[in-house]
């Protein structure tokens, strides 16, 4: 790794921190913000005014807001969420089962959408022009214009209702044996496939047309290079960082943004728990969820951006 | 990348035949949102059936909802919401988000760092989630929704804006323009606009595609349009019960709102070359 190039990956790791404390500070006193009084929620019938005095010196909530957030913020630093005001629960109890939940259904959507939604975007760049190339692109745009709840809707009135060869909710908990496991991700993975699917597919024929165009492409091609070849050796490698960033854009979608295929199919994961903890003003899990959402955006936009850097041979030397 | 129209005048504006059809779909819903008071065959919150969800006939075009409403009054009436507020979300968000990058591209230095990093933390959160942490937090109303659709959507018009405007910023004209002494509002409006207008007005569309699926994502949720007035989302979560039987209730809320963001979709891909030549950068 050259110096350039090293410079400029401490610079993006850099721009990531400043990112993730400018995040903090927002998250901090957004839900701050919130309206409704968590002491009085809490006391409910008893809040006279001595308790309610109390319970906020209890819980630091009389202290000015700058000093509560370099509290929060050093908690944060020392892996220490806090606990929930709802249950006195620590809040990384809270999070953990659901955390794994989130992240095993993001895995393998992943694992199951990235490889097609590629190989969908390079094959139409390739055939650009035909019906192939047509129909892919027709089809992806219907899919990115359809509300994601339909297509959830639709697949169970299908698969569950009508087939009846999956289950409708995903409980997670009394099912045993792969196939179990299979029947119970099929629904909630479909679904999210299709939704970042469309955006991937688009984003990678759109960055390998457009190295398409440059002068070395032209000039591979009238050297006498099939196109297949073309697109393969000497579009793709420089089409990659751009690819990258549509798929780290499209991922970070899916620990925040699965609310919907959540609540349908009633998958018990971070969106959801987050989405609760608003209902009762459990500001310590909310704040604990925000960062998770943001901390995840910013660790996949930022490799997207490191292998940008990475794959530019100009900075290899 | 479809074939590239040339265009004779300077602002000719050609387009094929998909994306015609499109303008035309989205230039119904609108004319069907500002007349819809006008033109609903029942008053939308009357029971004209004691069936509920029935099918389509003759008295009720498209069937009858949940509580056997006519469902062709509610679409109609919904489309006011729907394509009303979305409008109204995506013209503030990008209005804030354009202006905003312009000015900071022009700007640079500080202000220009500190407001990308700004913007770059808004971004990071997941959009439904922070609609939904929004409405769950202050309650919902119309006026609530827009305000938090523009939020949303305002930084990513920023980064657009931005990153188009930065280009033109170091162009020739730009340089001679502010050697001559021209402020900043002459600059962003005289020099730089109307450079970017063709590519920002594409933008304009995904982001009204984005909002119209997120306000219908926030009303299928039951947090977005409260009742009794009802957007096309939440026209879907109330008729769901009648999905197993294929009600048409559910059938065509859903059609409505893909209609819409479809056409707008089929606009964008057949602007003229000229126009969207940068979009998909």
């Amino acid at each position: 790794m050259s110096g350039t190039m090293a410079r400029l990956v401490l610079f993006r790791l850099g721009v990531m921190l400043v990112s993730l404390v400018i995040v903090a500070f927002a998250v901090f006193f957004a839900t701050e913000m919130l309206p409704g009084n968590v002491v009085e929620i809490l006391l409910g019938q008893s809040a006279t005014p001595q308790a309610v005095a109390a319970l906020r010196h209890a819980m630091h909530l009389d202290q000015p807001a700058f000093v509560q957030f370099l509290h929060w913020l050093a908690g944060l630093l020392s892996g220490n969420l806090g606990h929930s005001y709802v249950n006195n629960i620590s809040v990384s109890t809270l999070i953990g089962e659901r955390l794994a939940n989130s992240l095993r259904l993001a895995a393998i959507t992943t694992v199951v959408s990235v490889p097609i939604s590629l190989a969908l975007g390079i094959t139409s760049a390739i055939f650009r022009g035909s019906l192939y190339d047509r129909i892919v692109s027709v089809v992806s745009i219907s899919v990115v214009s359809v509300p994601e709840f339909l297509v959830a809707t639709t697949a169970v009135l299908i698969f569950a209702v009508q087939l009846q060869w999956l289950p409708a909710l995903s409980l997670t908990n009394n099912v045993h044996g792969w196939f179990g496991q299979l029947k119970i991700y099929a629904m909630p993975v479909m679904t999210l496939s299709f939704v970042i699917s469309a955006q991937m597919i688009r984003m990678t024929r759109a960055a390998v047309i457009d190295t398409l165009n440059t002068p070395y492409c032209e000039m591979a091609l009238l050297k006498g290079s099939s196109r297949r070849r073309v697109v393969l050796r000497h579009a793709l490698p420089n089409a990659l960082g751009p690819i990258a960033n549509a798929v780290a854009l499209s991922l970070s979608y899916l620990i925040g943004g699965v609310i919907i295929v959540e609540t349908i199919f009633d998958y018990p994961g971070m969106a959801k728990l987050m989405v609760d903890a608003v209902s009762t003003r459990d500001i310590p899990l909310i704040q604990s969820c925000a960062m998770i959402f943001a901390i995840t955006y910013l660790l996949l936009v930022t490799i997207a951006d490191l292998m940008i850097i990475v794959s530019n041979p100009r900075l290899r030397k | 990348m479809a074939i590239s129209i040339p265009s004779t005048r300077k602002y000719g504006f050609r387009m094929n035949v998909v994306g015609a059809f499109g303008a035309l779909i989205i230039l119904f819903w609108v004319a069907i949102a500002i007349f819809a008071p006008h033109i609903t065959p029942y008053p939308v919150g009357k029971i004209v059936d004691f069936n509920n969800f029935a099918p389509m006939s003759s008295k009720d075009l498209l069937g009858t909802d949940y509580l056997g409403r006519d469902m062709l009054s509610r679409i109609i009436m919904g489309a006011r919401y729907t394509v009303g507020i979305s409008a109204a979300g995506v013209t503030l968000a990008c209005t804030i988000g354009v202006t905003l990058g312009m000015i900071a591209a022009v700007v640079g230095g500080i202000f220009d760092n500190v407001l990308s990093r700004f913007m770059d933390a808004l971004l990071s959160m997941p959009s439904l989630l922070f609609g939904l942490v929004v409405v769950a937090g202050v309650g919902s109303s119309i006026k609530v929704l827009i305000l938090t659709l523009a939020v949303i959507y305002a930084p990513g018009s920023f980064r657009f804006a931005r990153s188009l405007a930065v280009n033109f910023n170091a162009m020739d004209f730009v340089t001679v323009a502010r050697a001559r002494g021209e402020g900043i509002l002459y600059l962003i409006s005289e020099e730089i606009f109307p450079n970017i207008i063709g590519p920002v007005f594409a933008d304009f569309g995904l982001r009204f595609v984005f909002i119209v699926l997120l306000l219908s994502g926030l009303s299928f949720l039951g947090l977005g349009v409260q009742p009794p007035q009802a957007d096309w989302g939440a026209l879907v979560r109330q008729n769901l019960g009648g999905l197993s039987y294929g009600a048409p209730a559910v059938v065509f809320p859903s059609i409505a709102i893909a209609s819409l963001t479809i056409a707008v979709n089929m606009v964008i891909d057949n602007l003229p070359q000229r126009i969207r030549d940068r979009i998909e950068q």
